[in-house]
């Protein structure tokens, strides 16, 4: 590459802001070994106690498997929905294609403290709120843009030749589309899996309008929690999932690779 | 996120024309229904909403009036919530560009798997829970966080940097700073490095290389990283309510309150429409400042 190699200012500059950025992320982590009843740094004594306390409060407990099982089904719907949905746009090109795929991404545009508030409204009148079905389809207007269009990009990148000479040898064009198409664009349907996940996993604003005593994701119970005291405990969760971001952004690498998915 | 949007489509090959709607119609009914429940419907209601009536006991009856409009226009506290929430996501908008354009022009400078290292760096906070992100700030920011004990240590007087407007400030700028580095990074495809080595030949001193070659060209990523995080300083919520500690009144967090605190739904919808008008503002500013630029 011809690039210009950074001057020593511009690399100072960006360690300082590098710091800056990744800073609340890596303070989490001996807060989480903290032997203290609540978050001072630097903690006054250690201990691995606040790991297992997580486990061992019910309601933690509780809304991270909701978070879990939330999260599976809404990725596994958002494949399911968005992936005939990619095909049709891109493959079948109905006229209008362009203005579908805009309308299908548009509560992206939207803030999501809008979209919660909007979807509130409806959903209080739907009895959806605090169910189960009702935070699932709240999840899906929000990551159904994005599995949309990471499937899209993927599906519009493959070189089409190959289908159209399976469809010439006589295969029919459901065959094609499972024998050749999703095989070659397993690193957008990995990609898609990853994306939705998080943005499910970690979504607290709409899940905070839409929950309630009966039902809490992990996201908001922790807001919650923080909201009345900031103790280790939820340190330890801190950790818990930026491991997961991390595993969940080396495998987008891996597959799809990072700079394709995010920077255009 | 929410920039480019839009999916390029390639031009259709000729033979997929003249099919049947059936199957189109088919595999696009899902996504159609879920955006129509969960998106269309929702907005317009709210949009509707916001002319609703409030009775005095705070129920609402299906009455249009202007009552709820004229209230947030001539009510001071609105005006002040609204100059509030413009003013500190402007600083917040300021703040955020100066500490991302180092490290966008640093990873714009890197290469190879220093550069992916750097990559995930930017981009695993962006995927991390804002309530998560915002833990940490308080950990950095409280009376026994790690600013004030560090101070204590030296002998200084302690800061006041969480519950008001400097805590909301510093995390949000923070919190982002990822969507603003990766808008840079698209902007800076213009950046020749063959355009500095001319500059710096023919005598320029560094500075003057900056002001007068990189900042030129880089503008309209800095013009689109500028939309992004305004937009989203204006629509945030979890991290001023968290640092801001019920002491930082901005739109967002009126909106909350009024949806689930108070119940008046009208209130909130208006405010919500407030929010997306603002947003209509930013944006024509946007296209207007890309004319200038380009």
């Amino acid at each position: 590459m011809d690039e210009r190699p950074a001057s020593l200012p511009l690399k100072l500059g960006a360690l300082v802001m590098f710091a800056f950025l990744l800073a609340p992320l890596i303070v989490v982590v001996p807060i989480s070994f903290s032997g203290d009843a609540y978050m001072m740094f630097p903690p006054s004594s250690w201990s691995t106690k606040w790991y297992p306390a997580i486990f061992a409060d019910g309601k933690m407990a509780a809304a991270f498997w909701t978070s879990l099982v939330l999260a599976t089904v809404v990725t596994v719907l958002s494949l399911a929905i968005a992936l005939p949905a990619a095909f049709a746009l891109v493959r079948l090109k109905p006229p209008g294609a362009e203005a579908l795929s805009s309308f299908f991404t548009a509560p992206l545009l939207l803030p999501t403290i809008v979209l919660g508030l909007a979807i509130l409204i409806v959903f209080a009148r739907l009895g959806l709120l605090a169910t189960f079905p009702g935070l699932v389809a709240a999840h899906l207007v929000v990551t159904l843009p994005y599995a949309l269009r990471v499937l899209a990009t993927a599906l519009s990148t493959l070189p089409i030749a190959v289908e159209e000479a399976a469809a010439t040898l006589g295969a029919s064009p459901f065959t094609v589309f499972r024998r050749i198409t999703l095989p070659m664009m397993k690193s957008g349907l990995v990609g898609t899996t990853a994306l939705c996940f998080l943005v499910s996993f970690d979504e607290v604003v709409l899940s905070l309008f839409m929950t309630g005593p009966r039902i809490q994701t992990l996201p908001v119970a922790m807001y919650h929690h923080v909201e009345q005291q900031a103790d280790p405990l939820v340190a330890a969760l801190s950790v818990l999932l930026v491991a997961l971001t991390l595993i969940v952004v080396l495998v987008v690498d891996r597959t799809s690779g990072l700079a394709k998915t995010f920077v255009k | 996120m929410s920039a480019g949007a839009a999916i390029a489509l390639p031009a259709p090959a000729p033979r997929e024309r003249g099919r049947g709607v059936a199957p189109i119609v088919a595999l696009l009914a899902p996504i159609a229904l879920i955006n129509a429940v969960g998106f269309l419907a929702p907005v317009l209601n709210l949009a509707r909403m916001s002319f609703y009536e409030v009775e005095p006991t705070g129920a609402m009856r299906e009455v249009y009036t202007l009552a709820t409009w004229a209230k947030v226009f001539s009510d001071g506290y609105y005006a002040g919530l609204i100059f509030d929430s413009i003013t500190v996501s402007l600083g917040i908008t300021l703040l955020t560009l100066l500490c991302s354009y180092p490290i966008a022009l640093y990873l714009h400078r890197s290469s190879g798997t220093w550069r992916t290292i750097l990559l995930v760096l930017v981009i695993s906070p962006l995927l991390t829970s804002a309530v998560v992100r915002t833990y940490g700030w308080i950990a950095i920011l409280a009376e026994n966080g790690l600013v004030n004990n560090a101070l204590a240590t030296l002998g200084l007087a302690k800061l006041k940097l969480m519950f008001n407007a400097t805590g909301v400030t510093i995390g949000l700028t923070e919190i982002l700073m990822p969507y603003m580095i990766l808008a840079l990074l698209a902007g800076f495809g213009r950046l020749d490095p063959r355009v500095e080595e001319a500059a710096a030949t023919l005598g320029a001193p560094p500075f003057t290389i900056f002001r007068r070659i990189i900042l030129p060209l880089t503008l309209p990523g800095i013009a689109l990283g500028c939309l992004l995080c305004f937009v989203l300083a204006v629509s945030s919520f979890i991290t001023p309510k968290l640092l801001g500690g019920g002491r930082v009144f901005l739109l967002a967090t009126e909106i909350y309150d009024e949806a689930i605190v108070t119940l008046n739904w009208p209130l909130a919808a208006t405010l919500s429409i407030l929010v997306l008008i603002i947003f209509g503002g930013a944006l024509m500013l946007y296209s207007r400042a890309l004319r200038a630029i380009l």
